[in-house]
């Protein structure tokens, strides 16, 4: 039988991606660019078995995310960059509880209010450092209606591997545009649950080293009885100052992602093997770059691109490889400028390093990069 | 790189221009296999503003999703036409909806004016169809896609109660802009 296709709306392929992978509970509270993740989902949740609720705010629609996830549900929000922004001090929580859920911020410009129907590309540095304290954090930021599907069921993935919050990062252009989408069969894209406890109830422990970098996780309402806190915790839950405690807990929760950055990372190259000027760009702007490549070859120029689909852990490797290869790396991005800094970090004067930035609620388009890659070499 | 081939519908926010462009992005990928992205372009209000909607159509992948240079626009109000009607090829279309935009803008353009609301309103009765009139003329305009393809998208999106008003509103529109075309 043929594959399903289907003209989908980036957001639209974000909620059909969700359910693909086993998600159970959406809580949110409607946003543009976002709302139609949660429109979606109100349809096709209840479908499966799931369940969907619109909260008071975007805090309690994230809390009762974290909520539903410690009850043993797959769980997503979805929301844009002021909601993201009340949301922080919850993502902080997951990331300390280390509650598996996923969140998807379809961006548009700010600070604050900014211009709701406006694509924007400027909470990616928020994404990494928008809640306090040391953590680690998984981001990805798909470019396509597929790919935008594909992603999720893999944020769900790693969320559920490594037990912590994942954040789907995609600009309003993306979220809003559609594409033919082509339905995954059942099976098709791997599906990952989280590891369940092989102790009993009065044997564990929610935080156990003992049990690997990413301790097994029971549901509430299993059985399985133990205490979750902001605080940093012992491993058997409850909240500790012992001074060897914290620090093994705190470098465990880092250790778990930067050890794994192979199995996280994901990036894709177009005509990189020769390049001596790469454009490093993600999203949607990622599309414009590729253009302007091909056009840059046609006028002789040897360009690359080089699209980070995880975007944090930050694609330190490569990004190194190729300031050594390239005379210049160029970063067009919808702020003005934040991945540059890390770019710039990795790039250590190898070559150098030049921004293409727009926040007028227009997309970078190829011409603007063009004219940039030709002003650096 | 494969040719793309960029419509762009603009008009007032309300008159079903963004549907109008996912039902021929489907037409194009769904029903003729071709590769088609659609984006849109709107203010805060849920009605009136100028808003747009372009889709790109090609053999292959599409990379850029926005129009770099279209190859034929279409315009309902004089708001719309003032603020989009820009960046058209040299030798590429305008359709103008003609009660409604009267001044026509200058330039290196074919410019076709049919009645497009007058039409749904007269005509059909149902201010509503507006759009699929102007999706039955921007397909005539452009042969991007069979006529035969977009009737079958667009037939896929209405309830039964609604096939036969639509299928008229589509011809209607097809059928002018092959007239207006030929005089």
């Amino acid at each position: 039988m043929a594959k399903k296709v289907a003209l989908l709306q980036g957001n639209d392929a974000c909620a059909q991606g969700a359910v693909y992978a086993g998600c159970k509970f959406f809580g949110g509270y409607p946003i543009t660019p976002s709302t139609e993740v949660a429109e979606v989902l109100s349809g096709e949740l209840p479908k499966v078995g799931g369940k969907f609720i619109q909260m008071e705010d975007e805090i309690a629609a994230i809390a009762s995310v974290i909520g539903a996830s410690l009850a043993g549900s797959k769980a997503l929000t979805a929301s844009s960059g002021p909601g993201i922004s009340l949301k922080q001090e919850l993502i902080g929580y997951a990331c300390i509880a280390e509650v598996p859920i996923v969140i998807v911020n379809v961006m548009r410009g700010g600070p604050s209010t900014g211009m709701p129907t406006g694509p924007g590309q400027s909470d990616v540095m928020q994404a990494k450092w928008g809640t306090h304290g040391d953590h680690a954090v998984i981001a990805v930021a798909p470019a396509s209606c597929q790919e935008i599907f594909e992603e999720t069921v893999r944020a769900f993935n790693l969320a559920e591997k490594y037990r912590m919050p994942v954040q789907i990062l995609y600009d309003e252009i993306v979220g809003h545009m559609r594409e033919p989408v082509t339905f995954p069969e059942p099976g098709e894209l791997e599906v990952i649950d989280r590891t369940a406890p092989t102790v009993g109830p009065e044997d564990y422990k929610p935080f156990d080293p003992s049990q690997g970098q990413v301790p097994p996780l029971a549901a509430y309402g299993s059985g399985y009885k133990f205490h979750v806190t902001g605080l940093n915790k012992a491993p058997d839950g409850f909240p500790t100052t012992k001074a060897e405690l914290v620090d093994a807990e705190e470098r465990r929760q880092i250790a778990k992602v930067m050890d794994n950055v192979a199995d996280i990372e994901k990036n894709e190259e177009y005509l990189t093997d020769d390049a001596e000027v790469i454009i490093w760009a993600f999203g949607s702007t990622s599309r414009s770059a590729r253009y302007a490549v091909n056009e840059l070859r046609k006028e002789g120029i040897k360009a690359g691109l080089f699209r980070p689909i995880t975007l944090w852990p930050f694609p330190e490797k490569r990004t190194a490889e190729l300031a050594q290869q390239a005379k210049a790396i160029v970063v067009p991005e919808l702020n003005l400028g934040q991945m540059i800094y890390e770019v710039d970090r990795v790039a250590k004067g190898a070559c150098a390093v030049a921004g293409v930035n727009r926040v007028d609620g227009e997309p970078i388009n190829p011409g603007q990069i063009m004219d940039r890659v030709k002003e650096v070499l | 790189m494969s040719e793309r081939y960029e419509i762009r519908f603009s008009g007032a926010g309300g008159q079903g221009l963004i549907t109008a462009g996912i039902i021929l992005a489907e037409a194009a990928s769904i029903v003729e296999g071709k590769h088609a992205v659609q984006s849109q372009s709107y203010g805060p209000e849920a009605r009136g503003g100028a808003s747009k909607s372009e889709v790109i159509i090609s053999d292959g992948p599409i990379d850029y999703p926005k129009a770099t240079i279209v190859d034929a626009c279409l315009a309902m109000t004089q708001e719309a036409c003032d603020k989009y009607a820009n960046g058209i090829k040299p030798g590429g279309l305008l359709l103008l909806d003609e009660d409604f935009v009267p001044n026509i803008p200058e330039g290196d353009f074919r410019v076709v004016r049919i009645p497009i609301m007058r039409t749904a309103q007269e005509e059909i009765g149902r201010a509503i169809v507006a759009n699929v009139v102007a999706l039955g003329a921007m397909i005539a305009l452009t042969d991007v896609v069979e006529r035969e393809s977009g009737l079958k998208a667009v037939l896929s999106r209405v309830p039964a109660a609604f096939k036969e008003l639509n299928e008229k509103a589509y011809g209607l529109g097809f059928d002018k802009v092959k007239a207006a075309m030929a005089s």
